[in-house]
């Protein structure tokens, strides 16, 4: 192998935790100036793989050798390697936020490695942070140098971060999936970015991600890793064209796919089970100054929202973060208060409260929510967990019944193969699962009462791509077979197009396109919807 | 799969468990405290049991006057007295004493040395400058220290749980009410009050159990009010609504089960402040009524005669110890109880 070729020659890596292993022996070459993509799913060590070449992995035991520009990264001490970070490779990470001190300002932090890497002046590198940003494509970068991480959004954020990198100018471009923490629409643009610069700048760029659509878009090359083990490499036109390994392929299959009832037209149309006319939710924020001591602004997160849902049909709602979208949700679950009409199942909430029929009305609306970590309480059992609901609203059913349904709604979602087993399932913690099975508890939780309308806030956004197809065929399966009807709030077109039935496009608190599903998204009138439908393909 | 399925605490348990300082500590202290509680049975001037000319005696539990054991006086019977102990041990009269024949209040009329004594075979940790044995005091003033603060850390756990719930589980109005009366009350003078009024009542434990409640609730209820803030904001307790549960359900099974980490982890902590805060106000004469056995009593003793080294050392050495014991207890219930050592464990 000769050292022109070869960027970085990583081989035999190997990365343990407490002596469990999470690599086993990668072997991986990258040459100067190729964009090279490893993929896999969360825990198949492909972050960590790439962040313990530079000793960035705390409390892990690693071994195998990391040439670079001729040297072992991986016998260097902890001195030599400071002077790689951030120096000839360089990381830009996925939290934009988190990666930047919030107690100065982009431009001090970029100048800051100006100064240590390249030895700037303090003038000089204040000039070279203006020239850095302006590449990244920050609008007004003289203003933005003296802006604080919270002043700027996600998408700049991200810019400074990559400026920051660049500030070194880098052989070698760590990005740790750097556009998933993104709206969808910024995500295209930063990837845009990245080739250009790394066109500019001839470096070369190991993106790591789980995203196929990104790889496709960027990468020359790609390796796909699995639980710690590479399993394929190669060019991206042949790896996504005819994929060897079978996790490769289960990868690539795994878009979901649309296995729904399509409403048939022409039958009279069922009464709405949710219809909401001129729908207004605000915040209430306080006020700057004397004023703030006597009134109390509003936030307008959601308004004039009209829009109406069919028995046995699913309304998909798709947005940006701070479209309003989780506003709607909370609001169709009566959990915060609302102005305009919203009749749900015939009834609305401020009356139901009223009329002592609010437990009634709650039976009726169940929810499922994003993050399968945070939705289920660490304290309780699965039995507790999923038999709560009982226990309010079907409180004369005996224990043993209680325990036989909990058990009947294991299996509904599909965590019960066999119903002996079910005895040591009920017993478990959480945290004893994974985010999949998780969200299959969230679900059986929602189910157990029998609820008319489920409303589904990002259900599979924190599930890794193959666990969230299987997630959305139970939900499909699950509303072909009891005609369930769906609220499905989510920002990813794909989860839509093999989903809902209609449409709503949400931007800044307002609908902005509706109508019904796969028409809208082949022929997109709105622009915003338009970028949408067209970054994720 | 058995082992799989523990709950959080169970978990918690187990690792504190392997933190063997702690755990030992932890055992040591119970054991300490269980003995303190038998104190009787361990120093007393009366005998546990008497038999005297064929009647039996149970001098611990009921008064017998000395005439009923040959003596000239129908007053009770003082047993350290000489004549007293021949004639209960004569013949076949037999007599059970505890291990240390001394009580906290126990004035030794019949002592050999001079008071204060040094160690000597009668009295194992000396006496104090009023002829009381030391070893007695300090059982009973450990006793009297555990168990109040025992008392002043359950009840300012309660208050600080139930308050710091209501501010962190409401927020807003209420939150902002009680925040601003937490500032003004903590600014109150606690050592001018606790002054002012063991001058104007009559000092007991209770009051000064009440006094120091009144302001011990505070801190607690800071980190409980900002677990419950984080916690409310979760997902299960939005699901757990949603699920048409009460507010007064969601606080019991959802919110409050999640917000006990700072509590539990900070309850030995609290337990060795409140013995250090019973043991300065002796100290300083603000604390118990005179005569109760008391460490800081014994420690300003030791001042007043700092000569008779034997009072401030065992004194000295009983309330490190205890706090030693706390304080590792402590220790490994945190690490115990760290969310980031969960998830090497």
């Amino acid at each position: 192998m000769s050292e022109g070729r070869t960027l970085l020659d990583i081989r035999k890596l190997r990365v343990a935790f407490n002596g469990q292993p999470v690599v086993h022996g990668l072997d991986l070459q990258i040459a100067p100036g190729e964009k090279l993509a490893l993929v896999g799913e969360s825990g198949s060590g492909k972050t960590v793989s790439a962040l313990s070449l530079l000793g960035l992995v705390q409390n892990a035991q690693v071994s195998g050798q990391a040439w670079f520009q001729g040297q072992d990264l991986l016998t260097l001490d902890e001195k030599a390697l400071r002077g790689v970070r951030g120096g000839d490779i360089a990381v830009v990470f996925q939290e934009p936020m988190t990666a930047l001190n919030p107690l100065y300002t982009v431009g001090e932090q970029i100048a800051e490695v100006l100064q240590l890497k390249r030895g700037l002046t303090r003038a000089q590198a204040g000039a070279a942070v203006v020239e850095l940003l302006a590449a990244t494509g920050i609008a007004e970068p003289a203003r933005r140098a003296g802006a604080f991480p919270h002043q700027l959004s996600g998408g700049q954020r991200q810019r400074a971060l990559i400026a920051m990198a660049l500030a070194s100018r880098p052989r070698l471009l760590l990005a740790d999936e750097p556009t998933t923490a993104l709206d969808v629409t910024v995500r295209g643009q930063i990837l845009d970015l990245l080739a250009d610069l790394q066109r500019q700048h001839d470096m070369a760029v190991l993106l790591i991600t789980h995203d196929l659509n990104l790889v496709r878009r960027f990468a020359d090359r790609v390796a796909v890793m699995e639980r710690g083990h590479l399993v394929e490499e190669g060019t991206v036109a042949s790896v996504f064209a005819a994929p060897a390994h079978a996790y490769t392929r289960q990868l690539l299959a795994s878009r979901p796919q649309r296995q729904v009832t399509e409403s048939v037209s022409g039958a009279a149309p069922a009464p709405a089970l949710l219809q909401a006319r001129g729908l207004r939710v605000s915040y209430p924020v306080p006020l700057p100054g004397l004023r703030g001591w006597f009134r109390q602004g509003a936030f307008v997160a959601l308004q004039d929202a009209d829009f109406a849902l069919a028995p046995g049909t699913t309304l998909g709602v798709v947005g940006e973060s701070g479209s309003g979208k989780s506003t709607l949700a909370l609001a169709v679950l009566g959990l915060v208060p609302h102005q305009g009409t919203l009749k749900v199942a015939g009834s609305d909430w401020p009356t139901a409260r009223k009329a002592g029929q609010l437990r009634a009305l709650r039976r009726r609306v169940q929810v499922v929510f994003q993050d399968p970590f945070s939705s289920l309480s660490p304290r309780m059992t699965v039995e507790q967990i999923v038999g709560e609901g009982l226990g309010i609203h079907e409180p004369a059913l005996s224990a043993a019944q209680r325990r036989e349904r909990v058990l009947e709604a294991l299996a509904d979602v599909g965590l019960l193969a066999d119903r002996s087993e079910g005895a040591q399932w009920l017993s478990r913690y959480p945290h004893e699962f994974s985010g999949g099975q998780r969200q299959r508890l969230a679900i059986a939780r929602a189910l157990i009462v029998k609820p008319e309308l489920l409303v589904l806030d990002e259900p599979t956004s924190a599930l890794d791509v193959t666990v969230q197809r299987q997630v959305l065929e139970l939900l499909q399966r699950l509303q072909r077979e009891r005609g369930l009807s769906y609220l499905l709030i989510t920002h990813d077109i794909d989860v839509i197009r093999a989903m809902a039935h209609e449409v709503l496009v949400m931007k800044d608190g307002q609908i902005v396109e509706r109508g019904p599903c796969l028409p809208l998204l082949d022929s997109p009138v709105h622009p915003y919807t338009q970028t949408l439908v067209r970054m994720a393909d | 799969m058995a082992a799989a399925s523990l709950s959080p605490s169970r978990r918690a348990w187990q690792r504190f468990r392997r933190n063997r300082l702690g755990y030992w500590s932890l055992l040591i202290f119970c054991a300490l405290v269980v003995l303190s509680l038998f104190a009787e049975l361990l120093s007393n001037d009366r005998p546990l049991v008497v038999r005297y000319e064929g009647q039996t005696y149970w001098p611990m539990v009921h008064d017998y006057p000395e005439t009923t054991f040959g003596g000239d006086f129908a007053t009770p019977t003082d047993y350290l007295d000489p004549f007293i102990r021949q004639q209960i041990t004569r013949g076949d009269n037999w007599a059970v004493y505890a291990p240390n024949p001394y009580g906290p209040k126990t004035l030794n009329y019949f002592a050999k040395a001079p008071n204060p004594s040094a160690p000597t075979v009668d009295n194992w940790l000396g006496t104090d400058d009023r002829g009381r044995d030391l070893l007695a005091q300090l059982i009973y003033g450990f006793r009297v220290s555990v168990l109040f603060a025992l008392a002043l850390t359950a009840i300012g756990t309660v208050l600080g749980i139930v308050t710091g719930a209501i501010q962190g589980f409401y927020g807003g109005r209420t939150d902002l009410a009680f925040q601003r009366f937490i500032e003004i009350w903590s600014a109150m003078p606690e050592l001018y009050l606790l002054i002012i009024f063991s001058a104007l009542l009559a000092p007991s434990l209770g009051l000064l159990l009440v006094l120091l409640s009144l302001f011990g609730w505070m801190g607690l209820s800071d980190y409980v009010r900002a677990e419950f803030l984080r916690n409310r904001q979760l997902d299960y307790v939005r699901a757990a609504r949603a699920m048409g549960l009460t507010s007064g359900q969601i606080i019991w099974r959802h919110v409050l089960p999640n917000s006990l980490t700072p509590v539990v982890t900070f309850l030995p902590f609290r337990m060795s402040a409140a013995i250090l805060a019973l043991t300065s106000l002796d100290f300083l004469g603000l604390g118990v009524p005179p005569g109760t056995p008391s460490l800081g009593e014994l420690l300003s003793q030791g001042k007043n005669n700092i000569d008779a080294w034997w009072i401030s050392l065992s004194t000295f050495g009983v309330l490190v110890v205890t706090l030693l014991l706390l304080t590792f207890m402590g220790d490994a219930l945190r690490d115990a109880l760290d969310p980031r050592k969960q998830e090497l464990a």
